[in-house]
């Protein structure tokens, strides 16, 4: 008969020995030789038009990477955490992927409320965080542990500017959505008018489910501006176009980027024809002129997901490839350590990406510039472009 | 004076869609004196299923129509036989917090069934809008208040001269003394459900072509439809279209008066006043007193 301390030499302490191996030392074998990077997107929820072109675009961008010999002889993995949008998610997220994974760069979050809610905790542990939202107030003012990809609504209205200038439009009446994208919007367009010589005659909201727009569209156009602009996400912007056309006015609408999709042009139907709009350039890839040099790097991207996820391109996948190429160049040489990376990537310049060519500084953490955006026009149901 | 017509013919649409929404409100609560927190979602279900009939099924809009209240009112037939009626013990408290987790949960099938982006559909019918001293009425919103004057009517007559109706009423009355009089009492209940959530199947299958539908707008509807039926006096008919107009006009006009970031807190803030000052509502005083 055995003994109780033959049993415990015999079969409980291999079992044991076995159980420490495959839960504890696994992970910190593929640890040893490859970069974590934490990924936060709104993967469900009502952001997941963000989130999930997001995602598929990091694993897409960090695949290629491995596949081509990783970074420096490593190769990277992926923790990726579903913020649905929200930034208490989004914060238990940053904490997990900071202290249980412990990455050392984070992409994401999607949207402008959850990344401005993690950021001071990149900032404390010493994270770099390279952001897919588009709020303005991400970056700036700088903080040294904090950037992102997607172009700010400064550079959009920018860009609606410039147009109108061409067009010599001088007075304007605006239309924003009452949420945080609407409020940034109609922030800029008050700011950004005098530089152009634009005054803004009247400024109007509308609720991100309102129903009906025609009283704020009468009210504009009893002030009779040029043009009016429209800043929102969908469906209020589609609702805003189709009251335009119910009442019959004919001076040119202008609507945001929020709205650059395929999906505007069906809600709004025909009220979508003549209404410009800027845009991303990944829209209108196939438009651009061969000069352009982000013409090469958006096809190769637009081509490679189309051909993985056998759905078409969305403008916002790109944030996150961007994302991922940019931290690809900065982890190298940088043998993981996190203040390299980020002194690394503030010192990226001419970087060609899909939301436009990345210039980073020590005083400018998104690095675009309005060229980033190009202006559109609806026509027979498609985009054309403006010059 | 075309701004102010304009504002008008804008407030009276928004205001008949709020109408019909808070008709179903007081069809229910008529009959049952419950508030079915759910009823934005019916609406929610009638659009959105009439958009899959009509452009996706390429089923003609009439017959469209015509089987998107018919679904929803089925939908509303199973809501009361399968959450409502097994209820043990039903106290209000009880059924009230099933219909805000029936909304909950409805809210969610949509999601599920139509995807989250908004969906939409082209007008009814493609006449020009009307020119009435510069301001433009639309067809559809002629349209709309049509629908929903004859609606009030052809209700109004069903609980005033049908047999069924007036049981109805004895049954929301008194529940022993219909029972006592050989009125299906639960067969009430059920009629009432129906009518009610196919009321709201209307007022989803008229707003369509005017504005963009996703399974998240029932919640904001059914709340201005519910302000609406306060308004005018929950149980009444004629208050819960009154009260739809005067809220849609009002809002119209704050927005275009005042300012259009006040929309809805002169909604709501209305509804806090009427609670506060006359909870009966415009139309309600007969309604309490009727004993």
């Amino acid at each position: 008969m055995r003994t109780w301390p033959t049993i415990m030499n015999r079969i409980l302490k291999p079992a044991l020995a076995g159980l420490i191996c495959l839960i504890g030392f696994t992970p910190l074998a593929i640890g040893a030789d490859a970069y974590k990077i934490g990924g936060l997107f709104s993967v469900t929820g009502r952001g997941s038009f963000l989130g999930d072109p997001e995602k598929k675009s990091m694993e897409m961008a960090i695949e290629a990477i491995n596949q081509a010999g990783g970074i420096d002889g490593k190769l990277l993995e992926t923790v990726i955490y579903d913020t649905e949008g929200d930034p208490q998610k989004a914060v238990s997220g940053i904490s997990r992927l900071i202290n249980k994974d412990e990455v050392i760069a984070i992409i994401g979050p999607s949207n402008t409320p959850p990344s401005l809610a993690v950021k001071s905790f990149a900032e404390r542990a010493g994270v770099p965080l390279i952001s897919c939202a588009a709020g303005i107030t991400i970056t700036q003012p700088v903080t040294p542990w904090t950037f992102k990809t997607a172009q700010s609504d400064a550079q959009a209205v920018s860009a609606v500017y410039a147009h109108m200038k061409g067009r010599n439009i001088k007075t304007i009446g605006i239309l924003t959505v009452a949420d945080s994208f609407g409020e940034s919007g109609k922030h800029q367009l008050l700011s950004q008018a005098p530089d152009f010589g634009i005054k803004v005659v009247c400024e109007e909201s509308f609720g991100a489910k309102d129903t009906d727009m025609t009283a704020q569209l009468t009210k504009i156009r009893k002030e009779k501006p040029d043009a009016i602009v429209c800043w929102g996400t969908n469906p209020g912007p589609a609702v805003v176009a189709k009251n335009a056309q119910q009442l019959g006015i004919d001076i040119p609408l202008y609507q945001s980027h929020g709205v650059a999709s395929p999906n505007f042009i069906k809600l709004a139907g025909d009220a979508s024809e003549g209404i410009y709009l800027p845009t991303g350039k990944i829209l209108v890839a196939g438009l651009l002129p061969e000069t352009d040099p982000q013409k090469p790097v958006l096809q190769k991207y637009i081509q490679e997901y189309e051909s993985r996820y056998q759905q078409p391109v969305s403008g916002f996948g790109g944030y996150a490839y961007d994302a991922v190429h940019l931290l690809a160049k900065a982890l190298k040489g940088a043998n993981g350590d996190r203040n390299k990376i980020r002194q690394a990537l503030e010192n990226i310049t001419g970087h060609v990406g899909i939301s436009g060519v990345f210039n980073m500084s020590e005083t400018e953490h998104n690095g675009l510039s309005p060229e980033a955006f190009v202006m559109v026009r609806i026509q027979n149901g498609t985009w054309a472009l403006e010059p | 004076m075309q701004e102010l017509l304009q504002y008008i013919f804008s407030g009276l649409t928004n205001g008949a869609i709020y109408a019909v929404i808070a008709l179903g409100f007081s069809i229910l609560y008529g009959a049952t004196r419950l508030i079915n927190f759910a009823h934005g979602e019916f609406v929610m279900l009638g659009a959105l299923g009439l958009i899959s009939l009509w452009q996706g099924l390429k089923i003609p809009l009439a017959i469209a129509l015509v089987l998107a209240v018919l679904g929803v009112a089925l939908i509303g037939f199973l809501f009361e036989r399968l959450a409502i009626r097994t209820v043990s013990r039903p106290e209000p408290i009880v059924l009230i917090i099933i219909t805000v987790g029936a909304s909950i949960f409805l809210r969610g099938v949509g999601m599920l069934v139509w995807g989250k982006d908004a969906h939409s559909a082209p007008a009814f019918f493609s006449f020009a809008p009307i020119d009435v001293m510069g301001a433009k009425l639309l067809v559809q919103s002629i349209w709309i208040l049509g629908v929903v004057v004859a609606l009030t009517f052809a209700l109004h007559a069903f609980f005033k001269k049908t047999l069924v109706g007036k049981a109805m009423t004895a049954a929301s009355i008194s529940k022993k003394a219909a029972w006592l009089t050989g009125i299906p009492y639960e067969w009430m209940i059920l009629l009432a459900f129906v009518l009610s959530t196919a009321t709201g199947a209307v007022a989803g299958v008229i707003i369509t072509p005017i504005t963009m539908c996703s399974y998240d707008m029932g919640t904001l509807l059914g709340l201005k439809g519910f302000c609406s039926a306060m308004l005018g006096g929950l149980g009444s008919l004629w208050g819960a279209l009154a009260g739809g107009i005067v809220l849609g006009v009002l809002e119209s006009l704050g927005a275009g008066f005042l300012s259009s970031g006040y929309k809805d807190a002169i909604a709501f803030g209305l509804l806090l006043a009427i609670l506060y000052i006359r909870p009966s509502g415009i139309f309600g005083a007969k309604d309490l007193h009727r004993f």
